[in-house]
């Protein structure tokens, strides 16, 4: 759809990861083929076990596939770089740190000039809505304000790229409603390539440009569903007949994996 | 927290499980509990029940203390020993820490040596006393060694422990910002652990107190272990006693100050108390 259009960042050529301790090894990922464009904001689902954070992690070069190849803007990942940005959905801040120093420690490999930087760490601050908490400590946040400076922290840099792992699975429905609103507001100001895990079917559609459904043990891509919704969108969208439609299509792509791996462990 | 709907079937106050407090009283039962054994103490004694050579009164104790302030034995005992626990434990945290965060931090360190220091740590330091005299002779230099005996082993896995449980997303912040291993070590992971550092800290402090008598078994000739030991051979049961209960305090003085200290080193911790 959309994405043909647009430059390639993401190539995901026969991935597969296999997982060994001792004897035993896990298939977690059989064979994953997947081509993201650039900008394109993209929401992976499938059950528990389908191996979606560790794709993710792959692309995030913190761990190695066991077959074929990851590629952005055509090099090939071999480890952690700051052309992406993670957040993690134990927000995983800096307790020592206040939110500023939490965010400006992003920009220290970064080569700015202080001023710069100070700059841009308040920009971000103001742009996740956290004015007037630059000097708080994390431990004095709630679970939504923390997120909030994870996703600052992990956006000041300028990646081109921002890994998401269930950011907001730890959050209460409301806060989360809220964040995801907040997200995609940063994110139509700061257009990256997104990669956004979840297991919450509206959040996948509400965010996505485009949603991947993972078939589980061992993984790989059962559905790909561009989402063709328009932006900006707001928070009612969840109960346009489009958005039901995908989440009816969605839901029971999902319930069949859930089914096959129901029967599995029967057996 | 009290839900008035249902108070019949409440249990009354104190004693549901996890039930909160309130602080006064979590205080008031802290003292409670020492008054009461020092009133059942008193009440032994003051009626002839026990004679003073198995327990002597709680004023003949505090008598003895007095003494031993008075004739200076005890201000000097007291900074002999601690001089003692303080190099020990300092001797055995500054090796324990880049041990325990080296274990921490890397497998093949850990699979080197967590074998070793886990079989050693089980061996009793009493038993090691004659070959510490060997090597260590017999000044200070051999009580130090117990007492670095007694702690090092301990200390290094407890670190070791506090260096893994912090977050592995942390250390992978780091590595996606590009920071070097070294970078990440010294700014992320060492702060990270170091509220679980400092606890390590404290609680072993606590066991280089406890070896001290041992410490001071052999060829000492003051200490606060070794007044204990002496007594032994007078059957002076209140000299005993008093260096106990002294050691003990002491002990307390030294927890409730690295506690203190923890507090204010990091302020920014979540679960501190």
């Amino acid at each position: 759809m959309t994405s043909m259009s647009r430059n390639i960042k993401i190539v995901i050529e026969g991935v597969g990861k296999t997982f060994r301790s001792g004897e035993a090894s896990t298939v977690a990922i059989d064979r994953i083929d997947l081509s993201i464009a650039e900008k394109e904001f993209v929401s992976i689902v499938g059950t528990s076990g389908c191996g979606k954070s560790t794709l993710l992690n792959m692309v995030g070069g913190l761990e190695t596939p066991t077959s074929g190849a990851i590629s952005i803007d055509g090099r090939l990942v071999t480890k952690p770089g700051r052309d992406r940005g993670f957040v993690f959905q134990s927000y995983s801040l800096f307790e020592w740190m206040t939110v500023e120093r939490n965010i400006d420690f992003s920009l220290e490999k970064s080569k700015l000039p202080k001023a710069e930087r100070v700059e841009l760490v308040r920009h971000f601050v103001q742009a996740v809505g956290l004015a007037g908490f630059e000097k708080a400590y994390p431990k004095q946040l709630s679970g939504g304000m923390r997120q909030r400076v994870a996703i600052a922290r992990a956006l000041v840099y300028k990646p081109s790229i921002l890994l998401m792992d269930e950011p907001f699975g730890a959050l209460d429905a409301q806060t989360r409603g809220m964040m995801q609103e907040l997200l995609l507001r940063v994110w139509e100001d700061n257009k990256v390539t997104v990669l956004f895990v979840t297991h919450d079917v509206d959040e996948a559609i509400f965010l996505a440009d485009r949603v991947i459904v993972l078939a589980s043990r061992p993984g790989k891509v059962k559905q790909d569903i561009p989402i063709d919704l328009e932006r900006p969108r707001s928070f009612d969208i969840v109960t346009d007949g489009r958005f039901t439609d995908y989440k009816r299509k969605i839901l029971a792509d999902i319930r069949e994996e859930t089914l096959k791996i129901m029967a599995l462990e029967r057996v | 927290m009290a839900t008035s709907n249902q108070s019949s079937k409440k249990p009354t106050g104190i004693f549901r499980l996890r039930q909160e407090i309130p602080g006064w009283l979590f205080t008031a039962s802290g003292f409670a509990v020492p008054a009461i054994i020092l009133l059942l103490w008193w009440g032994l004694t003051a009626g002839g029940l026990v004679r003073p050579l198995f327990l002597p009164s709680p004023a003949a104790v505090l008598g003895e203390g007095w003494r031993q302030l008075t004739e200076g034995i005890l201000l000097r005992d007291a900074s002999v020993s601690i001089y003692r626990i303080v190099v020990g434990w300092l001797a055995a945290t500054i090796v324990a820490v880049p041990v325990g965060i080296l274990m921490g931090n890397y497998r093949i360190i850990e699979g080197a040596l967590e074998p070793l220091i886990s079989t050693v740590r089980y061996m009793p330091v009493v038993a090691l006393i004659p070959l510490s005299i060997l090597w260590a002779g017999i000044g200070d230099g051999q009580k130090i060694l117990i007492l670095f005996l007694g702690t090092f082993f301990q200390q290094a896995l407890m670190i070791m422990d506090n260096v893994k449980n912090i977050d592995m997303n942390l250390i992978r912040a780091g590595q996606t910002l590009g920071f070097s291993n070294g970078e990440i070590l010294r700014r992320i992971i060492l702060p990270a652990a170091s509220p679980g550092i400092w606890d390590t800290f404290r609680i072993t402090m606590g066991w280089t107190w406890t070896y001290l008598v041992v410490a001071e078994l052999v060829a000492a000739n003051e200490g606060l272990g070794r007044r204990i030991m002496d007594a032994q051979r007078y059957l002076a049961t209140d000299t005993i006693i008093w260096g106990t209960l002294f050691i003990g305090l002491l002990g307390l003085l030294t927890d409730y100050l690295f506690k203190l200290g923890g507090r204010s080193l990091f302020r920014w911790h979540g679960d501190a108390r």
